[in-house]
């Protein structure tokens, strides 16, 4: 973990109510997401990061309540201050030859920096992506550049498979050596119940520290309770007693 | 001028007065990779019964303006895994204060992990939370009656050597009453205070934040009231106190050693900014040289 400073380098609305906001600040940042301090609220704001580059990264997030609303009037070159190096992300070597990738809505933009790390490996990656309707899909060219397939799903059918993940999911009729899935608890869930092969998914909970040392943020496990923000956010399937 | 930051718990020494609070610093070793724990006049571990506890439900947290409601329930390994991994584990890398922050539902169980804690040779000080609720008695926390709060002091000072620390809870008429109950039943310190009883409620859902309903409050908000107990019984009381509640800078430790307090705890302001307390003891010897200080002991109680 540390604590830096990073300038908001751009800091734009890409669908209704999610913005991308790209941070400019030095080195490299790991892990899974970075908290990020909104001058005026009490806690941090845990963000995934969904791309990053040397001295950059990039962070799609959604207006849900008043610090993310603060977060989107914020404009480029202020300051933020950040911890990085903070949580256990997807892990690209789990796989061992096709991939499938599962995100609904919010869900999607952690998918895109592993995405990219799996094609770095030669893997073979199909990606479904589910969003309530046309205007809601963030994304989607993006990945369609980088995986061999990509299919979206929209709940009310204004583009792609009418339906959820799992209905597009089923429509496919293909096997995959193993999965990752981002995006709401119940997608999560069925996913994992649906799709036979080994994987991963990545959890939410609402966080105190983020760093591990408050045990805000634990889960049960198969394993004994877990924290959301150091052991995960992302998880293997057999640990999560789902 | 070198400043003198060191400050004496019943004959433990700190070279400075700044300690994470229970429960916002894990077993301290979660930690160690962020800064130096050196830097730290002690550290208060995490919440520790007889057995491993899950703790409550998710979402534990709540944030509020000036602070937030926290319901982990003592999620804990439990007093063996303390004594034998964790405190050895954090001996490896930190040689301050190491104080074992105690937590029961039952007379018994207080005393057994008091006896416990009283033998592992990492740990200094037993800071006992009376803040539980008391299975006998209906479930009424310990320490808010006198009576029972000098029970559970009386019983774990029968079975410890080591200085005992009697954390109050401030969810009570008079707070001085009961520090005075426990001074008299043998406590050799006190730490106070602990969170507020506090709640959330989310609007749109029409349903508390927090899934047990209602939690501790605490950070920077509580700051004033704490000081003010703080201050009532380091003047009631003869033995050291530790005084923790809202504490976020170095001007607050000084505020709060003024009031009465030996050593200061700094609890929510960790999960904010885990580099909080070696950030306040790197700014305390600047600001006691804007204040003319030379030794933090000398201005202990001064007001
Ligand atoms: C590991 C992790 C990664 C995340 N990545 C993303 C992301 O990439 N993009 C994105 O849009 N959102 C992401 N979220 C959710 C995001 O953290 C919340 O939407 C955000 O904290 C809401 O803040 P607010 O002030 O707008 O909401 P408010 O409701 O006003 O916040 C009040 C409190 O609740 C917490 N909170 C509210 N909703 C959530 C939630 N869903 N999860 C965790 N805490 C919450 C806030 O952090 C704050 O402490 C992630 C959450 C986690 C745990
Ligand atoms: C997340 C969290 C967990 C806590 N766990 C414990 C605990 O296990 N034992 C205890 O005595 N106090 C516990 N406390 C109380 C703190 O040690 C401290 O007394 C209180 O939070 C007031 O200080 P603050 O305002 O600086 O947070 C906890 C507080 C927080 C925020
Ligand atoms: S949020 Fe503190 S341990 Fe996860």
């Amino acid at each position: 973990m540390k604590k830096e400073q990073y300038r908001i380098v751009r800091n734009k609305r890409i669908a209704p109510g999610t913005f991308e906001l790209v941070l400019e600040g030095n080195g490299n940042v790991d892990g899974e997401f970075v908290h990020i301090a909104i001058p005026g609220f009490y806690l941090r704001r845990p963000l995934s990061i969904c791309d990053k580059g040397p001295g950059s990264l990039t962070i799609v997030y959604k207006v849900v309540g008043k610090g993310t609303k603060v977060l989107s009037e914020m404009t480029e070159g202020t300051v933020l201050e950040i911890l990085t190096g903070l949580g256990r992300g997807f892990d690209p070597d789990a796989c061992r030859g096709e991939a499938l990738l599962v995100g609904g809505g919010l869900g999607v933009p952690p998918l895109y920096l592993l995405a990219k790390e799996l094609k770095a490996r030669g893997k073979k990656v199909t990606a479904v992506l589910g969003f309530n309707k046309a205007e809601e899909l963030i994304l989607v060219p993006q990945f369609e550049s980088i995986c061999d397939a990509v299919t979206v799903s929209t709940v009310d059918g204004s583009v792609g498979v009418k339906g959820f993940v799992t209905d597009a999911i089923a429509g496919m009729d293909r096997s995959y050596d193993y999965f990752y899935t981002c995006g709401p608890m119940v997608m999560m869930k069925a996913v994992c119940r649906m799709v036979e092969c080994p994987g991963e998914a990545s959890l939410e909970e609402r966080m105190g520290c983020g760093a591990g040392f408050c045990y805000g943020c634990s889960i049960e496990t198969k394993n004994g309770p877990r924290r959301v923000c150091k052991d995960g956010p992302v998880f293997k399937k057999e640990e999560l007693s789902w | 001028m070198v400043k003198d930051l060191s400050v004496d718990l019943c004959g433990v020494h700190l070279k400075n007065p700044v300690i994470p609070a229970s429960g916002t610093f894990g077993f301290g070793l979660e930690l160690s990779d962020a800064f130096d724990l050196n830097l730290l006049g002690g550290i208060s571990l995490k919440g520790t019964t007889r057995e491993a506890r899950y703790g409550n439900p998710t979402p534990r947290i709540a944030e509020c303006e000036g602070g937030m409601i926290n319901s982990v329930g003592l999620q804990n390994p439990g007093i063996d895994v303390l004594v034998d991994e964790k405190v050895p584990a954090l001996r490896r890398v930190y040689g301050g204060c190491v104080i074992a922050n105690i937590s029961g539902f039952s007379l018994d169980e207080y005393r057994e992990c008091c006896e416990k804690a009283d033998a592992c040779k990492g740990i200094d000080i037993i800071e006992v939370n009376i803040s539980c609720p008391n299975v006998h008695n209906g479930g009424m926390a310990f320490g808010t009656s006198a009576d029972s709060a000098a029970g559970v002091t009386a019983a774990v000072k029968s079975v410890c050597r080591k200085p005992v620390f009697i954390k109050l809870s401030p969810n009570v008429t008079d707070i001085v009453s009961i520090a005075r109950a426990c001074e008299d039943a043998g406590a050799d310190g006190l730490s106070l205070v602990n969170t507020f009883l506090g709640m959330r409620i989310d609007i749109a859902r029409r349903r508390p934040v927090i899934a047990n309903k209602m939690g501790g409050f605490s950070g920077k908000a509580v700051f004033p009231v704490a000081l003010r107990m703080v201050y009532q019984v380091a003047h009631a009381c003869r033995i050291p106190v530790m005084g923790c509640g809202g504490v976020a800078s170095a001007s607050d430790v000084i505020e709060m050693m003024m009031a009465g307090a030996t050593a200061v705890q700094v609890g929510a302001e960790n999960l904010r900014n885990p580099y909080a307390c070696p950030e306040i003891a790197e700014a305390l010897p600047h600001l006691m040289e804007e204040l003319g200080i030379n030794s933090l002991k000398e201005i202990i109680g001064t007001v």
